[in-house]
């Protein structure tokens, strides 16, 4: 089986420029309406996880000396754990408190069929 | 086919409305603001950060108190007025939605400004109606409740229904005397000031307010300010999460709608005749497509009954087959373009992860291209994916024209596969046998069970989540309560002292 969430170079590059901006960062996917499914970037610790939450990824991010955590509700990932994810970007307006927004683009996850 | 003209009642570029006049950002930046129809920008709209939001709470804050002192009556009629003003330009206000938003502008005339308009006068009806109350403790104590406004709230807005969706958060908060900082949605920031420009002058300056920017600028110095009494959000489950982090840190109460995974059940004697409820049930099949798909309530899991499932899917495909989809300013046009680039490519990666884990597509399954101006818009093909309830598509909101279906053996496997679901928010469910509609509308846990019909969002009809759905319901004139404290009047009308001391 391959890593659980990977990062396509596209979205490398902006969570490189984004930790630049804002510090060492995190990401927490969503659920539910309107730009539900959107990975949603933080300043790492700006996002409370719990114990309802699992870590599901550390991704190690050329270029950043910190890795960049992956969080998921639990009960999500329960639905989602035959696939695996991909963090993408895509030209865009997006909505949420996600830093990248004002940049003009999104993060977007693809998925696999884990293997 | 009758299209009407790109409209010409957007100004080029918008600023905040902070204290009944227009102000320019503090830090004098714009974000462009395309027209999903085509994809080209058509107006730049004020890139609000903490410094806007706090001067807009300042203007809610010298607003409030009076606004909230006026009679119910002033404030019934200001609602009614605004009303009116809504109603003398339903045709522009439908128009500038659609050019907005994208979707197909027969909605925007039929449902959506028509929709807006009745809510403001629910509430201005509901809140003449209001009463406290008084419960007699004893031959000389009283306890006297009273309805008080809680001050200033801020109220941020979706984009899959601009201006309704502003109006189910505003007219509560306005007719129960509370001033509002609202923030509209990145993707759809401009309609609200077109429908501004029709309404400001009716109200005082300061007692709406509404500072653009995105989300992590202007929404959280919202979501995060001890200056906002209460905070309303329409959205999703991490954006929800971390609203009620904020609002933890201030204890300050929110309301919350995050969306769902709706099922739309469709019992065996659906198809006892081919007669105008089966006709109906069909269009019900097919609401999965109204605004392109984007509403949290889509019915976006159809559950259909062993007994019928193949005639009845049949027909239903068919009936999907017929959906016009075309320039959404045509009146004919019924399905549009979904609101934003990053909206579409989501969509797109869901049509993508369907195929992978197996689901078999009926009809669709593809971006559309409309060919000409379109061709820079966001369109997708009304799909209908075959599968099992444990698929992704089956358990996540695609917030596209994407319908998921699966069969089911009777009312105990329909119930268990449609709460099988993280949300609560919406369900359909459609039999000729009233008992079995009611068993199934009580059994599912969701807040609104469509019973025979479906996307009926009349004022005066609860509407809220269960589960990870959301918190509060809106729609009726229980929201009065969200957006009110309680205060007790404990009087004694005894002179005797109790002789404790």
């Amino acid at each position: 089986m391959g890593d659980v969430v990977t990062v396509t170079p596209a979205a490398a590059d902006l969570i490189r420029s984004l930790r630049a901006a804002h510090g060492p960062l995190m990401f927490h996917q969503s659920g539910g309406c309107c730009d539900g499914s959107a990975p949603m970037c933080y300043p790492a610790g700006e996002f409370r996880t719990g114990s309802s939450d699992v870590l599901l990824a550390s991704l190690a991010v050329e270029g950043l000396a910190e890795p960049v955590e992956f969080w998921m509700s639990r009960s999500q990932w329960e639905l989602w754990r035959h696939t695996t994810l991909t963090v993408d970007v895509v030209p865009g307006r997006g909505s949420g408190f996600s830093l990248e927004a004002p940049e003009g683009v999104r993060f977007l996850i693809r998925s696999q069929l884990a293997r | 086919m009758p299209r009407f003209e790109a409209p010409d009642t957007y100004q080029s570029r918008y600023d905040h409305f902070i204290g009944g006049e227009y102000v320019k950002p503090h830090k004098g930046q714009y974000f462009e603001n395309p027209t999903p129809v085509t994809g080209q920008t058509f107006t730049e709209v004020a890139r609000g950060t903490a410094e806007d939001v706090e001067r807009a709470l300042d203007a809610a804050h010298g607003a409030a108190d009076a606004w909230g002192r006026t009679s119910v009556a002033e404030r019934a009629l200001i609602l009614n007025r605004i009303a009116d003003r809504m109603e003398e330009n339903l045709q522009s206000l439908a128009i500038a939605e659609t050019w907005e938003n994208g979707k197909p502008v027969r909605e925007s005339l039929a449902a959506d400004i028509p929709l807006a308009i009745d809510h403001f006068r629910y509430f201005a009806g509901a809140i003449r109606a209001q009463e406290g109350s008084l419960g007699e403790i004893d031959d000389d104590t009283v306890a006297y409740h009273f309805h008080e406004p809680l001050g200033v709230v801020g109220q941020i807005i979706p984009w899959n229904f601009p201006i309704l969706m502003a109006t189910w958060k505003l007219a509560p908060a306005l007719a129960a005397g509370n001033a509002v900082v609202l923030k509209p949605a990145e993707q759809t920031p401009a309609s609200i000031h077109y429908w501004l420009s029709l309404v400001a002058d009716l109200l005082p300056p300061g007692v709406l307010n509404v500072v653009n920017g995105f989300g992590v600028e202007a929404g959280k110095p919202l979501a995060s300010s001890p200056r906002v009494a209460k905070v309303a959000f329409t959205g999703e489950t991490t954006t929800g999460r971390l609203i009620m982090q904020y609002a933890s840190e201030n204890i300050k109460p929110v309301t919350l709608e995050l969306g769902g995974k709706s099922p739309n059940i469709f019992f065996d004697d659906v198809s006892a005749a081919r007669d105008d409820f089966f006709d109906k049930a069909l269009e019900g099949f097919t609401m999965f497509a109204l605004n392109q798909g984007e509403v949290c309530t889509c019915p976006s899991r159809a559950l259909i009954q062993q007994g019928h499932y193949s005639d009845f899917l049949a027909a239903a495909v068919s009936r999907t087959g017929q959906i016009v989809q075309g320039h959404p300013l045509d009146t004919d046009t019924m399905i549009g373009a979904q609101a934003s680039n990053d909206q579409l490519e989501k969509i797109l990666s869901y049509l993508d992860i369907g195929r992978q884990e197996g689901a078999k597509v009926l009809t669709g399954g593809e971006r559309a291209d409309l060919g000409g101006e379109l061709s820079g818009g966001y369109y997708v093909q009304p799909t209908i994916f075959e599968g099992d309830n444990s698929m992704r598509i089956f358990q996540e909101e695609i917030f596209g024209p994407v319908v998921s279906v699966t069969s089911f053996a009777d009312l105990d496997d329909a119930v268990k596969i449609a709460n099988d679901t993280l949300y609560g928010l919406g369900a359909g469910v459609w039999s000729r046998d009233v008992n079995t509609a009611y068993r199934a509308g009580r059994s599912i846990q969701a807040g609104r069970v469509w019973t025979n019909c479906y996307h009926a969002y009349p004022a005066h009809a609860a509407f809220g989540g269960y589960k990870q759905s959301g918190i509060g319901r809106e729609n009726h004139k229980m929201m009065l309560e969200h957006y009110q404290q309680t205060k007790n009047l404990l009087v004694s009308y005894s002179p005797k002292k109790l002789g404790f001391f």
